[in-house]
């Protein structure tokens, strides 16, 4: 559910530190109808023009706070808010090519009173500015 | 129908999530909305629309009042969950999922609601040892039936005879409307179709569900197993898996068993997928429900629960008031009260 707004295109740019391209983020929304700890965000992929992004590479930022995507089962306490824009941040030297990019966003999450939990997949292409 | 009816009509904002989603309305929007569709009742997700569940800013509260009485709203209903899986490497313990839902009963009573609506997955066990906290906070605990369960599935009898034993008031059932699902909602079947499921398939599943073969609730496994199985048979993919067991988890139990459990039925779920400009619902039969509710002396709230706006929101713009419109329009005629 929510599927099509998971990915959220206005937060798509190439992070810069120091003056270095160091990677790019996006702008990300639950596909789920209420807000969850993070700890329920099971396994989470990111494709850019059709690779994955390395998940050990990746954060997710939620009400100002950064958190390594590989920790997210060490947050039973930070909530992620319904309807709220996360920024997930890929570091990845030189970040993207100014253009279009096809991007990919799969998410589980593991909601107890389901067995399967919930799944939610998004696909965009996006336009990076130099 | 007279005016001995004392079913009272309320809304769960759930139905209004996506224009809470979309930040195109604030929580006190939605509740003018509701006061603007002559819908008194209120029940509210914790973890949707309060930001911060279950820690409640006092501020919150205070606003939160303010809006009934400015709107002349009645708080009803908080929905919890039990998300025991939350830590890592292990599960709940019982202490632990105790003490959580004490926390619910805590927030229930600050908000000003009688009655929590309980998330399916929760022992008996648990409610056993709440029993002493919800009377004393005068919060009904109130266990969701909801399909592919009915009255008749093993953790509600489990609770009916917990419930027979203790004979504590408040403990009960919520009872989600859903199990009384006639025949696929169309909004399920023109969304397999968008979403590239081969036409045969959602025939088969549309077919399948209003012939009984994929909601008899007690044979649910073999069932599940056989979809699967044609669904691969035909040619499915994977994602039609997963389609097809999101869209035909309701069912078709028999209304009219609720008269054996009334005492226990404290809150009701009126579920709708889609209301016809008739104000009558294309799948749920209200004409045939609401009697039984109304000779059973249910005196409880009617909710309204649509859930047809997540099989939609792909393809047009979802209008939750209107819909939520048209079925207080149908619980107020089946009720006898005036337009």
């Amino acid at each position: 559910m929510y599927d099509q707004f998971m990915i959220v295109g206005d937060a798509f740019k190439n992070v810069v530190e120091d003056g270095q391209v160091v990677g790019f983020q996006i702008g990300a929304r639950l596909p789920y109808y209420r807000g969850i700890v993070l700890s329920l965000i099971g396994d989470t992929d990111l494709f850019v023009d059709g690779e994955r992004m390395p998940r050990e590479t990746m954060t997710v930022t939620v009400d100002g706070k950064t958190y390594p995507l590989s920790q997210l089962e060490n947050e039973p306490d930070v909530k992620w808010e319904f309807g709220d824009v996360g920024i997930l941040t890929a570091r990845m030297p030189g970040g993207l090519a100014a253009g279009d990019h096809t991007l990919q966003l799969k998410m589980h999450l593991k909601i107890s009173y389901v067995p399967v939990g919930f799944s939610g997949s998004d696909t965009k292409t996006l336009t990076l500015t130099a | 129908m007279t005016a001995s009816v004392s079913i009272k009509r309320g809304v769960s904002l759930y139905c209004f999530q996506e224009e809470y989603f979309h930040k195109r309305k604030s929580l006190e929007d939605l509740l003018a909305t509701c006061a603007r569709l002559d819908v008194r009742g209120i029940e509210i997700i914790g973890d949707q629309m309060i930001r911060g569940y279950p820690n409640i800013p006092d501020d919150f509260v205070k606003h939160w009042h303010g809006w009934m009485d400015k709107y002349g709203l009645t708080p009803v209903c908080l929905d919890m969950f039990l998300d025991w899986n939350k830590f890592k490497g292990r599960v709940m313990t019982q202490d632990e999922r105790v003490e959580s839902i004490r926390r619910d009963i805590v927030n229930a009573r600050k908000l000003g609601c009688g009655v929590i609506r309980v998330i399916h997955d929760i022992e008996p066990e648990i409610l056993e040892r709440l029993a002493g906290d919800a009377e004393r906070h005068k919060v009904t605990l109130a266990l969701e039936v909801h399909a592919p369960s009915d009255l008749d599935s093993p953790l509600e009898q489990r609770l009916i005879a917990l419930y027979e034993s203790l004979k504590c008031p408040y403990l009960g059932f919520t009872i989600d409307l859903g199990i009384y699902c006639k025949r696929l909602p169309r909004v399920v079947s023109a969304r397999y179709l968008r979403d590239g499921m081969a036409p045969r398939i959602a025939e088969f599943l549309t077919n399948s569900y209003d012939h009984g073969q994929l909601s008899a609730v007690d044979k649910k496994g073999e069932d599940n197993e056989k979809m699967v199985e044609n669904i691969l048979k035909l040619g499915g993919r994977e994602q039609d898996i997963y389609l097809a067991f999101m869209g035909t988890h309701m069912c078709n139990s028999n209304p009219r068993r609720l008269l054996d459990f009334m005492p226990h039925i404290k809150h009701v779920h009126a579920k709708f997928y889609e209301m016809l400009s008739d104000a009558t619902e294309y799948s749920i039969d209200y004409n045939e429900i609401l009697p039984v509710l109304v000779e059973g002396g249910y005196a409880g709230y009617l909710c309204s629960e649509y859930e047809g706006n997540r099989w939609i929101d792909d393809a047009i713009e979802v209008d939750a008031t209107e819909q939520v419109r048209l079925q207080q329009v149908q619980l107020k005629k089946l009720l006898g009260q005036a337009a």
